[in-house]
């Protein structure tokens, strides 16, 4: 065990400092406060300015950003190296510099491309998406179709040139903002339900495409719903092969990004609790003199160092080319279960303070803390949820069979 | 950057294991247990030629001058087997003896580094008392009077390393086997893997080996990584067993494994304690290297993995039906351990307390 960064990638560092330096400048930063790590966090896809596409795609050259796409479409083509992935991301954020977009399209949609799409496909999406020009939303789930994902019904009936596609999906991240969706339509009727579905391209603009926000718990509409009513879709928007959708759907990501641990949440949500306990005066003391608070805090600092230290963990394992075995397999639901044990620490330490809505003056944190709260059972849920997540822990974790399939 | 096991060390937990399994299954544990004094000098000797006893010995005098994730590694397997004896005292007393004055070194270290010599520590008094500033033990004029609880392996170690107080302050003391005006009595712990004595001292012949209380809270952070480690293993080996019982047990027409109830229960046991795994490597690896972190994450990893090992023995249990609370299945080898891994030292709220201080909060 050495933690300590080799030469080699201090020099690196130093390398990537000094092209920072050079690409973006104390007036980039004050004009783009919305590059702060939370915002370029989750899910959100900001329509970027030209500065910040221009400092991606020098980035993209230069090697230092999205690694794992060729440069003929626009990535950074270089071998995968899981630590020098992690110095490019703190020191960009360091600098408050643009970090690679994380939304659905280019996490999810550039790596589907590249393994199954055609070259036009690859030529038309692939650089346009990763700099932010193409903004994606993900047609997967449907009203019946949750986590058993693979009986959804939306069908895609092949005339002439085009598909008639007709159904409904939901929870539908950003689908007002987005310019394409990345489908899963039945086409097959007639197959196996695996076997009948295709993985199409839709645009958004599409005459009979029906948006609908979908308002959360938390008030916000994040959301939405998707009515799709005689959608014409030509016939070359698939990807892959026809009645192949599901496994391409399933190409996953270059372990480089996959096996990453994401502790970061759970730890920027510890540290808010701290702070938040020894700031709070309840009842005439302190919150953090609490003897409780203090070990329900350094029990919960255990559980936040674990999931860091098991993500430095897996890194190492990634970078000798290994998979992480449970280490890995565990890490979703490991880290959203702590994301909301933390803040619902938070929230007690908040004591009645927090039953004041976000936007109310005294709300504790101006309001983030119980917006995170809340946010956090929606992350629990989302890309598999947290029973799901335990069969797979299960099942290729353990060794325990499978549930019984129709 | 590299946070994982060197070909070494995972060779070493290889050569152990393979060891324990083959020297040490629970038939043989279960002979240790009814022994008199819980300890298998074969046993221990089998250990210490695979590099156990003197693994953290200097070279100079003879050890392999390893580092305490070396040998927490080795406890992480002997927790898995619940392998019995006197591992942990002597692995706390040569930390011990380490950190203090070269005449003892001397006299004691070479003899450890082959497995001959047999140490341990006697740090606790009365109820939960552990913290070296605030024993009651006193030594004056080269003799010891008070009395330890807790010793591990006392009556079969050739010298106590013992905490007390003089007119300079807190301090530890070497003394002899047979020492007089030493009484040590038996004492019957739930977990007979790993024995304790009361011990008097009442005017007994001690060598200082250290003023101040820096070697003892040295020696008391290995023993808390070493007993995170050992529950790591123990707990690791509750949910290797209860899975390979979902796997066997039939109820209902199929296999246990197959239901959810089941299913779920050991996803999350092994979602907790798969990560926690690092927390332990983290400690042990900060005690040789990162000295501003050191004793606080050895206090961190101590409470976390026996609390964990508490959880998942409990399931475990549970998971296992009737057969899991008899005396012939071997679960409660494993139970008794825990009980003792969250005892010893001190519990996990005290751990906890002391690492919120110790964070100035």
């Amino acid at each position: 065990m050495n933690l300590k960064y080799s030469k080699d990638y201090q020099r690196f560092r130093e390398e990537v400092r000094q092209f920072i330096k050079d690409h973006w400048t104390e007036e980039d930063v004050a004009a783009n406060p919305q590059l702060s790590e939370m915002a370029q966090g989750l899910g959100s896809s900001p329509r970027t300015d030209e500065r910040a596409t221009a400092f991606r795609r020098a980035a993209a050259e230069r090697g230092y950003m999205y690694r794992h796409v060729p440069r003929a479409y626009g990535g950074g083509e270089q071998a995968p190296d899981p630590l020098k992935a992690t110095i490019l991301v703190e020191e960009l954020k360091a600098a408050k510099a643009p970090v690679e977009l994380m939304s659905q399209g280019p996490a999810m949609l550039v790596p589907t491309l590249l393994a199954h799409g055609t070259e036009e496909q690859k030529k038309q999406y692939v650089e346009s998406t990763l700099l932010g020009h193409v903004r994606w939303c993900q047609g997967y789930s449907e009203p019946g179709a949750g986590s058993d994902l693979a009986s959804l019904r939306t069908s895609g009936v092949l005339e002439g040139d085009h598909w008639v596609v007709n159904g409904q999906k939901i929870w539908t991240s950003n689908a007002r903002e987005a310019d394409m969706m990345f489908a899963l339509i039945r086409t097959e009727p007639d197959e196996p339900k695996h076997d009948g579905i295709s993985y199409l391209l839709i645009d958004m603009k599409t005459q009979g495409i029906d948006v609908r926000p979908l308002r959360q718990m938390d008030g916000d509409a994040h959301f939405n719903e998707v009515f799709l009513d005689n959608v014409r879709v030509p016939r070359d928007s698939v990807v892959g092969e026809r009645g192949q959708g599901w496994y391409v759907s399933r190409s996953t990501l270059k372990a480089e990004r996959a096996l990453i641990g994401n502790a970061s949440m759970a730890r920027r949500t510890f540290d808010g609790a701290v702070a938040l306990a020894q700031m709070t005066q309840v009842r005439g003391r302190p919150a953090i003199e609490d003897p409780v608070i203090r070990d329900r805090l350094t029990d919960l600092e255990s559980r936040v160092l674990a999931a860091e230290y098991n993500g430095f963990r897996l890194l190492t394992e990634s970078a000798k080319g290994h998979d992480g075995g449970l280490a890995g397999l565990v890490t979703k639901l490991h880290t959203s279960t702590l994301a909301h044990d933390v803040s619902k620490l938070a929230m007690n330490i908040s004591s009645d303070a927090a039953m004041l809505a976000p936007g109310e003056e005294h709300a504790p944190f101006a309001g983030m803390l119980v917006q995170s709260y809340i946010m956090y059972y929606a992350l629990a849920i989302g890309g598999g949820a947290p029973n799901i997540q335990r069969n797979v822990i299960g099942e290729r974790g353990l060794g325990l069979p499978r549930d019984p399939r129709r | 950057m590299d946070f994982g096991l060197s070909e070494e060390q995972t060779l070493l937990q290889d050569t152990v294991k393979r060891f324990a399994q083959a020297e040490c299954p629970s038939t043989r544990v279960r002979q240790v247990m009814e022994s008199d004094d819980g300890h298998d000098p074969a046993l221990w000797q089998g250990l210490a030629e695979l590099g156990v006893a003197g693994m953290t010995v200097p070279t100079e005098h003879g050890g392999a001058g390893l580092e305490l994730l070396d040998l927490a590694l080795i406890a992480d397997v002997l927790g898995w087997a619940a392998t019995p004896g006197p591992f942990l005292g002597n692995a706390m007393a040569t930390t011990a003896l380490c950190a203090s004055d070269s005449d003892a070194q001397n006299q004691w270290l070479p003899g450890v580094a082959t497995g001959e010599t047999l140490l341990t520590v006697a740090f606790g008094e009365g109820i939960g008392e552990w913290d070296a500033g605030a024993v009651e033990t006193k030594a004056t004029g080269g003799k010891l009077s008070g009395v330890k609880s807790l010793v591990p392996y006392a009556g079969v170690s050739d010298a106590l390393i013992v905490s007390a107080m003089d007119g300079d302050g807190p301090g530890l003391w070497a003394v002899e086997r047979g020492a007089s005006g030493m009484q040590i009595s038996a004492l019957t712990g739930n977990d007979q893997t790993r024995r304790v004595s009361r011990v008097h001292f009442d005017g007994t012949p001690a060598t200082k080996i250290a003023a101040g209380r820096t070697a003892a809270d040295r020696a008391r952070d290995v023993g808390l990584v070493l007993l995170a480690a050992d529950a790591s293993g123990g707990a690791h080996r509750c949910l290797e067993m209860t899975t390979d019982y979902a796997l066997t047990r039939e109820q209902f027409g199929q296999i246990i494994g197959a239901f959810q109830g089941v299913k779920h229960q050991l996803a999350n046991l092994a979602c907790d304690l798969e990560p926690a795994v690092s927390l332990w490597w983290y400690a042990a690896h900060a005690f040789d290297h990162i000295n501003d972190k050191s004793e606080r994450h050895a206090a961190l990893s101590k409470a976390h993995l026996t609390d964990l090992y508490d959880t998942t023995v409990r399931y475990a249990i549970e998971l296992h039906g009737g057969i899991g609370f008899t005396w012939e299945y071997d679960l409660h080898l494993w139970f008794r351990r825990a009980m003792f891994d969250r005892a010893f030292l001190g519990e996990s709220s005290y751990h906890r307390r002391r690492a919120a201080d110790l964070a100035g909060w």
